[in-house]
């Protein structure tokens, strides 16, 4: 009963997301991964739009953020929206916020990923993130849902993960047993 | 349309998932009835109870959501945000619980317990607190715990503290919170990290309206942040201290933007150009300091100044008369050093037209004066009208300052001769037909000359929504008729209404008289450009018509009357074109004044009054005073002239009427 509602919740949570049409008053419009030479490793949209806006949305932020100085600011200003990026190792992390949100706020949101991530893969990489992409999307959808904050506890989210990574083991070996 | 369907189909399963016992299930829930009320407004009314019971659970994920959907709630339904308002001891508890909670694992981040969903809660106490006293009261002991107690050494404590400051500017707190709260973006001001300083900023300027001396306060660090390498920085420090410029601080804020300017990226040049005009025409201390401000700020960005600037700068000096020998000493030596920047070699060439007397005399009180020559100053505006830097519009400026020379300057008058003969063969349209018009000056109507290239008057300032053409236009009504009498001009242009007098004057006539053009002003050939020369247009009166040649007739005399008298020459000058030559003389003892000619034809026949040559008769004869008057008579009817006479004589006024019904010469 408990995974019937579950799995309805999720199925009825994603549809809504992708007909929203409502872009306006959600925290966060998209999030980008992308290496230093500007190879995109994740991509998240909160909003749905054309495919077309979206390559042209990753020109413009990889153009912008790899322009930056070493020591300037995390933050800019783009259209009507306050791109929060930061760098971490290989890869930069950037998050497009609605103007009147708390920036210092997104930067933590970035950080709390990362961690998550950590966690998981233990002593995260790009490498991780380019070879198990899958499992990042997973941990970004535990933690964050449309364009909100999901889950504040990093305990409880990676306890998610490892029991749906439970499941798909369980269903492999059972899936591989030999049928007599 | 289906989704939202979707919905109204799924809001009821929604809230039966908030009240599930799950937790899991309640987090998710929480965000999907978040997404409905944004979709569909009125389903909002369905989520209110169960929103409110869920601010009771101790799983943060859920807590969270819940804060996010009332959030929600209260920001589209008025009513809600009334209702939930009583939540707020509630969400105080909460909150209380955070801060003052020994350490967490579960939801710690550098000693901060769960600054996300502290951020939230007072993201909501924010909204329900902003136009209530009592919602109000309830949280500044909250805020002001939260204010003191958080731990600022991380990005995370500070992300808190930020939130905690624009929740207490937002609602109505007590005085000594607001004070706190711009102590602590004081404090974000003077941190190294720049994030921080970025976002104090932004927060000053949306309070710089409110508690514009608590900003003041920290103007000193503010402009400091003009100099800071970052982009989005010295974006945010520029509109902060474009706000912060008052009256007492204009000199010292000025001399920092300036610096600014001069170093500032390229896409804020135009916006710091703006705001120093703004900024300077506010609180200008004295009329010499601004014209010095505008003048450096040209120098240093005449590129991205707006248009009008230059208009803008030219009034403001014919303003200050007592600056003008200053100011054109000035704008000589820029021009010799710098003819690129176009705003400015615009304006020193009309001020070398204008005020080159000043500049040749030698001598001046404000600064050092020039040794100039006269072919000096013919030389630098050669300069500007050869080079090719410069733009049409800077051609046609340096073209009429030569020519407004050859007034004021004695010996070099051929060579300005020449130069504008030159220029009678250019491409470029707008200069030949200005040089052409210059020739006929010089050569036909030298006698006008040099009233027409006399001193402007002080310009009006243009009301809203006159064009710089129509101002120049005024200028010209006023220096017209100073052409024989320095004194006051009355105005040889008749109002419209004086005509309709002379239609009832002429009453019960056969033929319906078409009432006369008599605005000899603004003949059709007047150009309205966007660079006020106004003495280049005042030229185009006399521009409009080829010359017509002194044809050898008699002169009639069509009335005689009072001492008074009025002779007609007429000259055939196209098939059926014709101009008239009305002259007046006084033969009295007394002299005349004010006096003017209007005149009515027949409706088929085209009018046009020239400006006469003045309006005062001396007496026995010893002037006389002459109007052209250009008739057009396509349809060949019969020519009639009717003309009224109207003058002051021994203070008493006089009028006539004569028809001439024969033209000698046609």
């Amino acid at each position: 009963m408990q995974k019937k509602s579950k799995t309805l919740l999720l199925l009825i949570h994603q549809l809504l997301c992708i007909y929203q049409f409502n872009y306006h008053l959600r925290k966060m419009r998209f999030l980008l991964l992308f290496s230093r030479q500007g190879k995109l490793r994740l991509q998240k949209w909160f909003t749905p739009i054309s495919e077309r806006e979206k390559k042209k949305i990753i020109r413009d932020m990889t153009n912008m953020v790899l322009a930056r100085q070493p020591r300037s600011s995390n933050f800019l200003d783009w259209k009507d929206l306050k791109i929060i990026y930061k760098r971490y190792a290989s890869l930069y992390f950037c998050l497009a916020i609605e103007s009147q949100e708390n920036e210092l706020l997104a930067l933590e949101v970035i950080h709390r990923y990362v961690e998550l991530l950590d966690k998981y893969f233990g002593n995260v990489c790009e490498l991780d993130i380019i070879f198990n992409f899958e499992k990042a999307y997973f941990i970004l959808d535990e933690f964050l849902m449309g364009g909100e904050i999901q889950e504040t506890s990093k305990q409880i989210v990676n306890r998610c993960i490892e029991s749906s990574d439970m499941l798909q083991e369980t269903m492999e070996e059972y899936m591989s047993k030999p049928a007599f | 349309m289906g989704s939202a369907e979707m919905c109204r189909d799924l809001a009821p399963e929604i809230d039966r998932l908030l009240r599930a016992s799950n937790s899991y299930i309640k987090k998710k829930a929480a965000l999907c009835a978040v997404h409905i009320v944004r979709k569909v407004h009125e389903l909002g009314e369905l989520f209110a109870p169960a929103a409110r019971s869920l601010l009771t659970e101790k799983n943060h994920g859920v807590l969270h959501g819940a804060v996010v959907l009332i959030t929600e709630l209260c920001e589209r339904n008025p009513e809600a945000l009334e209702r939930f308002r009583k939540t707020v001891p509630d969400l105080v508890q909460i909150m209380k619980g955070l801060v003052i909670s020994g350490y967490s694992p579960e939801h710690d981040v550098a000693g901060i317990s769960d600054p996300f969903l502290q951020v939230r809660i007072l993201r909501l106490l924010r909204i329900l607190g902003r136009h209530s006293e009592t919602a109000s009261d309830a949280m500044n002991d909250l805020l002001a715990q939260v204010a003191t107690n958080t731990d600022s050494t991380k990005t995370v404590g500070n992300a808190v503290l930020y939130e905690t400051v624009l929740t207490v500017l937002d609602i109505k707190s007590e005085s000594g919170l607001r004070v706190l709260a711009v102590n602590i973006l004081g404090r974000f001001l003077l941190n190294n990290d720049r994030n921080i300083r970025y976002i104090a900023m932004m927060s000053l300027q949306k309070i710089v309206g409110t508690d514009h001396n608590a900003v003041q306060r920290h103007r000193g660090t503010i402009v400091d942040c003009l100099k800071d390498h970052d982009a989005s920085v010295k974006r945010r420090a520029l509109e902060l201290s474009l706000a912060l410029v008052s009256a007492s601080n204009i000199r010292s804020m000025m001399k920092e933007l300036l610096l600014f300017l001069s170093s500032c990226p390229p896409e804020l040049r135009a916006q710091t150009a703006s705001g120093i005009f703004n900024a300077a025409e506010r609180y200008a201390p004295s009329q010499r300091w601004h014209i010095d401000t505008i003048l450096h700020v040209l120098t240093t960005a005449g590129g991205d100044v707006r248009d009008e600037t230059v208009p803008n700068l030219i009034q403001l000096i014919t303003n200050t008369s007592e600056l003008h020998c200053y100011t054109v000493h000035k704008l000589y030596r820029a021009l010799l050093t710098d003819i690129s920047q176009q705003p400015l070699v615009q304006v020193a060439c009309w001020c070398i037209g204008e005020y080159g007397d000043l500049l040749l005399k030698g001598e001046c009180q404000e600064t050092e004066p020039a040794q100039v020559t006269e072919d000096d100053v013919l030389d630098s505006l050669e300069t500007v009208l050869q080079s090719h830097m410069s733009a049409p519009a800077t051609r046609g400026f340096a073209l009429t300052a030569t020519m407004k020379l050859s007034t004021r300057i004695t010996d070099n008058v051929d060579r300005i001769r020449s130069i504008v003969s030159i220029y009678g063969s250019c491409i470029d349209v707008e200069l030949q037909q200005r040089a052409v018009e210059y020739n006929a000056l010089f050569k036909k109507y030298d006698h006008m000359r040099a009233a027409v290239l006399e001193r402007m008057p002080v310009i009006e300032k243009n009301s809203l929504g006159q064009t710089n053409g129509e101002s120049a236009v005024e200028a010209i009504k006023a220096v017209q008729p100073a052409t024989v009498k320095q004194g006051e001009p009355p105005l040889p242009l008749q109002p419209a209404n004086q005509v309709c007098d002379l239609l009832d004057l002429l009453g019960g006539s056969e033929e319906p008289l078409q009432p006369s053009s008599v605005q000899s002003g603004t003949a059709s050939g007047l150009p309205i450009n966007n660079s006020s020369t106004a003495g280049g247009d005042l030229l185009d009166l006399l521009g409009g018509f080829e010359p017509t040649p002194a044809a050898p007739a008699p002169a009639v005399t069509v009335y005689e009357k009072d001492g008074v008298n009025l002779t007609l020459l007429c000259e055939k000058h196209s098939d059926s074109g014709l101009t008239v030559t009305l002259t007046a003389s006084n033969s009295n003892d007394s002299d005349i004044s004010s006096f003017t000619l209007q005149a009515a034809v027949p409706k088929s026949v085209q009018l046009h009054m020239k400006a006469p040559s003045g309006d005062f008769l001396p007496a026995r004869g010893a002037a006389k005073v002459t109007q052209m008057v250009v008739l057009n008579n396509p349809n060949k009817v019969n020519l009639k002239m009717r003309v009224r006479i109207s003058y002051t004589s021994q203070g008493s006024a006089c009028q006539d009427t004569v028809q001439i019904d024969s033209f000698p010469g046609l």
